[in-house]
């Protein structure tokens, strides 16, 4: 298939300047409007001229929309607000470090400078097939190219594919699962505020988006209660490069430890379904044992359970065990098994 | 604006992928001028039904109070199937509109019911039922004629009354034959293309225009059964249809709906002994 690259279709460019005209347009416009964060996703699919919207509604004027701010019970993190942002500030850093280990793990500085956290949870999926704009699954069509006998699909999925194989790209998504945030959005019923791991959805849902977000909807912000504040953190992110690239599969852990147990945990990976899967059956297996490596044994023997792989991507199941094993009983308590 | 969406393949072949969602719209559409449409007919234009002959005496005392017209076990196989048809079209066509929940599981579950059912409905009607019942005759397209140029104010001599099921039912059934062929024949080949229990996903076994064709076949046949559905279901709850459609409930229909409407010599029911097979051309009681 032809790709002109470098050369957008014309489009109507909006620059709105608040959240309020920016929903108002996207509205207006429904499935004709594009919403465009850093824009570091966005120019990929506007170059190739596979998405060919007719309007762009750039956010990068809506001040209302960036920024850290700390709330009675947490904070709220504008969905404009850079990675870098989310990266320095210093009350991520000390009470939210997962977060802020998760976005610097994010591609490299200057992505990070201009992506913002909004457009990292809301990302389309990296799958080729599908990026290149042939007639796949996600993309309308009828057939998923990556999940043939020959289909290249080292990156994909092994657990809750159905019909497509793609992944969610996103590396702060599973950290603000296990930080259990919860997400702002702007919908034509009003404000709506899901949990973190309920904004992410699979091809059993729809198989042509990654989140909740429905034409005309606009996710406006992202607050992190103080529950996990301080709390024992893990991610880890396992990419074939390690200057700048997506996960081949993240784990983040937020837990609490009392008198050597478990008391509490959250656990999530991303890189292993269409959506960032909180491992909650892990999670009540762990709670009430010893955070060591025969408990992250056993733990990572039950998250790769019903895990199903493609024809290039066996090796993501012994990858994910060894991720949850290392999440629940650390990196030093851990041991390599070939 | 086309009925069909087109995309182009790897290999450069333009090919179709499955036909434009708003068929839906049209075809339920389509189902609610149908009711407008016949409710107006009915109301303004229908003349009083008439028909040739009169109950004979001598085989109507032989008619008993309740007259079997379907056997149970067709009548399981017409709800197991209209549970299926339903689940079907739901999980089909709801998440097209807007509807976001996990389809595809229960539509290929349904699919496999309904495909069982229609096999077991097959067997059972060669077998066991008068299997050319349902299918149109001579008698029916002469009546038809009849019916239609009476319609028109012409002469003609009124049409006979029914076999045991009427012109319009056997052209109906012949409709979701069609459809309910090209959807099950077009939905088994298209299991291959998800992970099912049946079989591995093969989706090389035939070319993109074939598999492209397939979705249009198998989407055009769909929206078809929105329409025929909708109107099954219209005639199922008009008064002067209740019991036809009771006796697809309990199994048999009054003595004196039977003696009103149907032809004892097309649909002959002899009053002996009682019997099961409620399906047979002579049905015996």
């Amino acid at each position: 298939m032809a790709v002109i690259r470098d050369v957008m279709r014309a489009f109507e460019l909006y620059q709105p300047n608040s959240a309020a005209d920016a929903q108002k347009l996207l509205q207006q416009y429904g499935t004709d409007a594009w919403v465009m964060a850093g824009g570091l996703d966005s120019f990929d699919w506007l170059k190739d001229r596979i998405k060919r919207p007719k309007v762009v509604v750039d956010l990068s004027g809506v001040d209302e929309l960036k920024g850290i701010r700390a709330t009675n019970d947490g904070i709220e993190i504008g969905a404009m607000t850079t990675l870098t942002e989310v990266v320095r500030s210093p009350i991520v850093r000390e009470k939210y470090g997962l977060l802020s280990e998760g976005a610097e793990l994010a591609a490299s500085p200057q992505i990070r400078n201009q992506g913002t956290i909004g457009g990292n949870v809301s990302q389309d999926a990296r799958c080729w097939y599908y990026r290149a704009g042939w007639p796949c699954y996600r993309a309308g069509g009828n057939i998923c190219y990556a999940d043939t006998p020959m289909g290249r699909n080292r990156e994909h999925a092994i657990l809750h594919a159905q019909r497509c194989v793609a992944v969610n790209p996103s590396d702060s998504a599973p950290a603000l699962i296990a930080l259990d945030a919860k997400f702002v959005l702007r919908t034509r019923e009003g404000e709506r505020i899901v949990d973190a791991e309920d904004y992410f959805i699979g091809p059993d849902i729809d198989i042509t988006r990654l989140h909740i977000l429905r034409p005309g909807d606009l996710l406006t912000a992202i607050r992190i209660p103080s529950t996990w504040a301080g709390a024992r953190f893990y991610f880890e992110k396992v990419r074939d490069r390690n200057v700048w690239d997506f996960a081949l599969l993240n784990v983040a852990s937020a837990m609490v430890v009392s008198d050597g147990r478990i008391e509490r945990i959250r656990l999530a990976v991303n890189g292993a379904a269409a959506r960032p899967l909180r491992l909650t059956a892990v999670e009540d297996a762990v709670r009430g044992k010893a955070p060591d490596a025969t408990t992250g044994l056993m733990a990572g023997r039950l998250a790769v359970e019903g895990a199903v792989p493609l024809q290039f991507n066996a090796y993501k199941i012994p990858l994910m065990r060894n991720l949850v094993k290392r999440a629940i009983g650390g990196v030093e308590e851990a041991t390599w098994a070939s | 604006m086309g009925i069909l969406e087109w995309a182009t393949s790897p290999w450069g072949q333009h090919v179709p992928i499955h036909i434009a969602w708003f068929l839906i719209w049209v075809a339920a559409i389509a189902g609610l001028v149908f009711f407008v449409v016949h409710v107006i007919y009915l109301r303004y234009f229908a003349r009083a039904e008439g028909f040739a002959g009169a109950v004979t005496p001598e085989l109507a005392v032989h008619v008993p109070e309740r007259v079997p017209r379907h056997s149970l076990a067709a009548r399981m196989f017409h709800w197991i199937m209209a549970v299926a048809m339903f689940t079907l079209l739901f999980t089909a066509f709801l998440p097209k509109v807007g509807v976001r929940f996990n389809w595809v599981a229960y539509h290929w579950i349904a699919g496999t019911v309904l495909t069982i059912s229609i096999v077991f409905h097959v067997i059972h009607a060669i077998f066991w039922m008068d299997f050319w019942s349902i299918w149109p005759d001579k008698v029916d397209l002469e009546d038809a004629l009849k019916r239609v140029r009476r319609f028109m104010g012409h002469p003609a001599p009124p049409p006979r009354k029914f076999a045991k099921y009427p012109l319009e039912n056997k052209l109906y059934h012949g409709a979701i034959i069609a459809t309910g062929l090209s959807v099950i024949l077009t939905g088994v080949f298209m299991m291959f293309r998800v992970r099912t229990i049946f079989f591995p996903r093969n989706p090389y076994l035939f070319g993109d225009m074939t598999w492209g064709l397939m979705y249009v076949l198998h989407g055009l046949a769909g929206v078809g059964l929105i329409t025929l559905v909708m109107v099954h279901v219209y005639f199922a709850v008009r008064p002067e249809k209740l019991d036809i459609t009771k006796s697809m409930i309990f199994g048999s229909m009054k003595r004196e709906f039977y003696l009103k409407h149907y032809d004892q010599e097309r649909w002959a029911v002899e009053a002996s002994t009682l019997s099961s097979k409620s399906d047979g051309k002579h049905t015996q009681v």
